[in-house]
């Protein structure tokens, strides 16, 4: 049910952009609106999360030990894994958030033949990866639109990724990629009965979400039919930019949707799981040093408690003590 | 008393998920994987609210009548204490990365033990009372109500984890459910739904300074015990010394090595040991506990057990202290006791005074582990070893959660057993140091009524155990945990017999070679050690 | 707030890197589409200007195929019109769009494309016919 739901909730965004700007011609509203409201709720809604996440302390240090802590000069500390220097929690949190190191550690358990076995599984990894990159040089290739004169590494990383130089226009890796990526971690989700089990449709929609915005722009791109006019929808782009919007006539459709899906993800951004994009920086297993015993972490909210202090266990159990030549404080 | 079927059936399970939406929050008691109540009498003991008596079983729970207000309240506050609580229950994307690390599920097949699904019976409540998208949009944002139903559904899930934190290596995000558990069990325990294996242990060692309840002069007497057994065996009589003053160092171990086979073994292991060096020590009757149940209850109740180390340290003048051989005990002592009772300003930076080796490592906290202290020992050739004692013993080495994903004590004890023990040898890499898995039974499920439970949840330790008793004929599976010591021996009768179970100071201690010792033809267990005689 | 010395220039330099497109053009006067010098005799273009906009490259790459491939010339536009399928004769030529800098690259540098028809053909300069 999540699934079509999230689907079927898509689907019908696009078909709105239809009716609004296709049929309507409300492409003020759409091209001009809504992209700022989307851009304003992402760039408040995720520095409020964020704050939010700050307004609550670490109260204790523990980070999760994936290697040898720093112990005796001769036995070898693992740096990264298990860091005690700041540098070292760098390197930790570099390889979380580049490399997604955690995720690479993954492995399959499996029951079989009356043996648990555990398989390298690193099809989620690979995958995961190369969404997030993909996804990130198709973001920035968009910067085309949004500064004259371009950048060079805009166009340098442009080149690169049309390098194969296959069709006309020349086919980018990362759209091929970034496509096959989503349909894995989608099919994957269906496919395995314990991943459908867990999946919400707050799984689904980004899914489905950021798979209609490529294939809008994939169809824009490649297919006669949805071709635009680039240059009115790099005016429309500055337009946004420079503050000073305009809607040039004769924008197709198609890049009224691709608009409106994309506004949609930064919308919801905030509101959602997305969020792991901020809150991986703040998770206190990867971001703390292996040094508890070292320096003494303090906790901001740590308050006195009632104990059973040592005077009144030995008012407790003083005869009993006296009688097993234990030595007491007090005599009785 | 069994309630676990057998290991052939067990082994059948499936993985498959139910037909039933996991929103539904009822669950079925199955006998075996789950705790009775906390006593009335524990919780007045430690003051805890809602002392009753009541059962799991019953319809009704005899809640307070505001329990809802007390979640609710109880879960806004701690969001506002901790960051990993706020941050791991908005930023799970559900990957499914952690799902078959968790070894109750890989053990059970139940998908409510699948670690994201375990976090979810939490995060459902909190999108719904706490999420502006879940107060709008409720199920569809995977929002649920909270009712008496889930309160239910928590107790069960939530001690069906053991906080070993297998899942949060694995998790992209370093998402760890021992947080999310330890939130939920604090809940819980603010409207009295808690277990008595934990809150009893809690209870008595608030009073008496250990868990097992053990009166000053009952303590004393079971250590004389172990020093009858050791003169018995070894022919040294030791005088080990009590709540003494002006000793240099406090030596403070989990309790069931004082009174609980095999974990005694352990503990007349570590009387030897001080002997053999000449340590200056002593041991307390009040802080007679290492392990601490408040880790499995609240931070509060955790931090009042916890107090009474330094407490004991101070009163008594020592210069720093030494922990035994335990697991959650160190959780406890690397990550939480300095930032709880701390600073220790009146201890001194450990420094060991057989080898003069300063432990830096520990000069906030002030507080070493025995293996860290004996790996320096070895090292420095400061113990008079014999490891072929050790022949008859083929190891291999069970890395307890806590030290290894709470603290990365990997090398130190390897090290030590290697040099006490000829035959050594690792089970496989994916169940070994940071992957190490559970025993199945910490955080308190080492309760009888939890045996089904243990099995299902110990079946990857034991497999892995079982793997190299097959091809390597390993017979003793050497660990530095006081709750392994207890819970390993019938998983290993149920899943691998003929494997037994062993701290590593009892095989240091074996292999030490005693001043003034008559000739020990058997171990500390006073068990023959075959084939001895032939090679001396 | 804690960890505010972390979190506050953590969460500025993200925020400096989302919000690049405005603060980039920051002082710029609104953009517009760049001019383009068109012909000065003829009318038309083979197909419409608004159609030709969107869709050149795709005609061009037909009119290859089909000149290249299975030898075919002539071209029929929506209109009936015809023309020789070719880049240099037709679109190239003196009448239409002989200076490609004024017209082409326009648009071309403004979005950063670097179409490869100039690794073949060559670039026809005013004045050599």
């Amino acid at each position: 049910m999540a699934v079509w739901y999230s689907l079927l909730l898509v689907l019908g965004m696009s078909l709105f952009v239809y009716l609004g700007a296709g049929l309507l011609g409300l492409q003020a509203i759409f091209g001009i609106a809504i992209p700022y409201a989307a851009i304003l709720v992402f760039l408040i809604g995720f520095t409020m999360r964020v704050l939010g996440w700050a307004r609550s302390p670490v109260p204790f240090r523990i980070p999760t030990t994936a290697g040898q802590q720093k112990s005796l000069d001769w036995i070898k500390p693992s740096k990264i894994d298990s860091p005690y220097t700041t540098w070292g929690v760098v390197g930790r949190m570099a390889m979380e958030v580049l490399l997604f190191r955690s995720l690479f550690r993954n492995t399959k358990a499996e029951i079989t033949e009356g043996k648990l076995a555990y398989g390298s599984n690193k099809w989620l990894w690979l995958a995961g990866i190369l969404f997030h990159y993909t996804f990130l040089t198709i973001v920035i290739r968009h910067l085309r639109f949004f500064t004259e004169p371009v950048p060079y590494f805009v166009q340098a990383l442009e080149n690169i990724d049309g390098m194969l130089q296959i069709g006309s226009p020349v086919i980018y890796q990362t759209d091929v990629i970034l496509v096959a990526a989503l349909l894995f971690l989608l099919i994957r989700r269906l496919v395995s009965p314990q991943l459908r089990y867990i999946s919400l449709p707050a799984d689904y929609f980004p899914l489905f979400l950021i798979l209609g915005i490529a294939l809008s722009g994939i169809m824009m791109r490649y297919f006669a039919i949805f071709k635009v006019d680039l240059m009115s929808v790099k005016v429309l782009a500055m337009g946004l930019a420079t503050f000073n919007p305009i809607v040039p006539e004769g924008i197709g459709v198609m890049f009224y949707i691709h608009l409106f899906l994309f506004s949609m993800l930064l919308a919801y951004f905030p509101f959602s799981k997305l969020m792991h994009l901020g809150g991986v920086f703040l998770s206190p297993t990867r971001n703390l040093p292996n040094d508890s015993r070292m320096v003494r972490h303090v906790n901001p909210w740590n308050a006195p408690v009632k104990v059973h202090t040592y005077e009144h266990y030995e008012d407790d159990f003083r005869e009993k003590m006296i009688e097993a030549d234990l030595p007491v404080e007090k005599q009785a | 008393m069994s309630q676990a079927p057998k290991p052939e059936e067990l082994l059948r399970v499936s993985h498959i998920p139910p037909k039933k939406d996991w929103m539904d929050p009822r669950v079925d008691l199955i006998p075996g994987t789950w705790g009775y109540p906390g006593k009335a009498s524990s919780l007045e003991t430690l003051g805890l609210p809602n002392p009753r008596e009541w059962n799991p079983t019953d319809e009704d729970w005899k809640l307070p009548p505001n329990w809802k207000e007390i979640i609710h309240e109880g879960l806004k506050e701690r969001l506002e204490k901790y960051r990993s609580l706020k941050v791991f229950l908005d930023i799970c994307v559900r990957c499914g990365a952690c799902a078959d690390k968790c070894h109750f599920f890989i053990g059970s097949g139940d998908p409510k033990n699948m670690p994201v699904l375990r976090a979810e019976l939490l995060r459902s409540i909190y999108r719904k009372d706490f999420t502006t998208v879940g107060r709008m949009l409720g199920t569809f944002a995977g929002g649920r109500e909270l009712t008496e139903d889930v309160i239910k559904e928590w107790f069960y899930y939530f001690h069906q984890c053991t906080e070993c934190r297998r899942c949060s290596l694995y998790c992209p995000y370093g998402i760890d459910t021992a947080e999310i558990t330890i939130v939920v069990r604090e809940l819980l325990n603010l409207i009295g739904v808690n277990i008595d294996w934990i809150l009893g242990a809690a209870a008595n060692c608030y009073r008496t300074g250990n868990h097992l309840g053990l009166e000053p002069h009952t303590f004393k007497g079971n250590i004389d015990f172990l020093v009858d057994d050791i003169e018995e065996y070894v022919g040294v009589r030791l005088n080990p010394t009590f709540n003494r003053k002006g000793a240099e160092v406090l030596f403070i171990a989990p309790s069931g090595d004082v009174f609980a086979d095999p974990g005694i073994f352990t503990y007349m292991g570590y009387l030897m040991l001080f002997e053999h060096i000449g340590l200056d020590y002593t041991i307390s009757t009040y802080a007679s506990e290492g392990g601490n149940f408040g880790l499995f209850t609240s931070q509060e109740t955790m931090k009042r057990l916890n107090s009474k180390m330094y407490a004991e340290a101070k009163r008594l003048g020592v210069k720093w202290i030494l922990g035994g051989e335990c697991g959650h005990m160190w959780r406890v002592l690397h990550q939480y006791m300095d930032t709880m009772n701390g600073p220790a300003d009146f201890l001194e930076v450990p420094k060991s005074p057989i080898t003069g080796t300063v432990f830096d490592n520990a000069k906030s906290t002030k507080m070493i582990h025995i293996v860290e202290f004996m790996a320096d020992l070895i090292h420095h050739g400061k113990l008079k070893l014999n490891p072929k004692r050790n022949d008859y013993r083929r190891t291999t080495w069970h890395d307890s959660c806590n030290v290894s994903r709470g603290m990365g004590m990997f090398e130190e004890p390897r090290y030590v057993l290697k040099s006490v023990c000829n035959n050594f040898f690792e089970m496989p890499e994916n169940t070994i140091r940071e992957q190490t898995f559970c025993c199945g039974g910490g955080t308190g499920l080492n309760a009888g009524e939890f045996e089904y439970l243990r099995m299902m949840g110990g079946m990857p330790r034991a497999f892995a155990v079982k793997h190299v008793q097959e091809k390597h004929g390993v017979n003793l599976l050497v660990n530095v945990c006081a709750l392994d010591r207890a819970i390993l021996p019938p998983l290993m009768d149920y899943w691998a017999p003929e494997v037994s179970v062993s701290g590593l100071t009892e095989l240091v201690a074996n292999a030490l070679v005693m001043e003034g010792e008559h000739d020990r033809p058997t171990d500390l267990r006073g068990e023959d050690i075959p084939g001895l005689e032939g090679d001396e | 707030m804690y960890n505010a010395g972390k979190i506050i220039p953590g969460l500025v330099i993200f925020l400096g890197l989302v919000t690049f497109p405005f603060w980039s053009n920051l002082g710029r006067a609104a953009f517009e589409a760049p001019e383009l010098v068109f012909p000065e005799t003829e009318e038309e273009c083979v197909e419409s200007g608004d159609w030709m906009r969107a869709n050149h490259m795709i005609l061009l790459d037909d009119w290859r195929d089909l000149a290249v491939r299975d030898n075919l010339r002539l071209y029929s536009s929506e209109t009936g019109k015809r023309f020789d399928m070719s880049l240099t004769k037709t679109c190239l030529s003196s009448q239409c769009h002989a200076n490609k800098d004024t017209f082409c690259d326009r648009c071309h540098d403004a979005l950063a494309i670097a179409p490869h028809c100039w690794d073949c053909h060559v670039v026809p300069s005013i004045g050599e016919e």
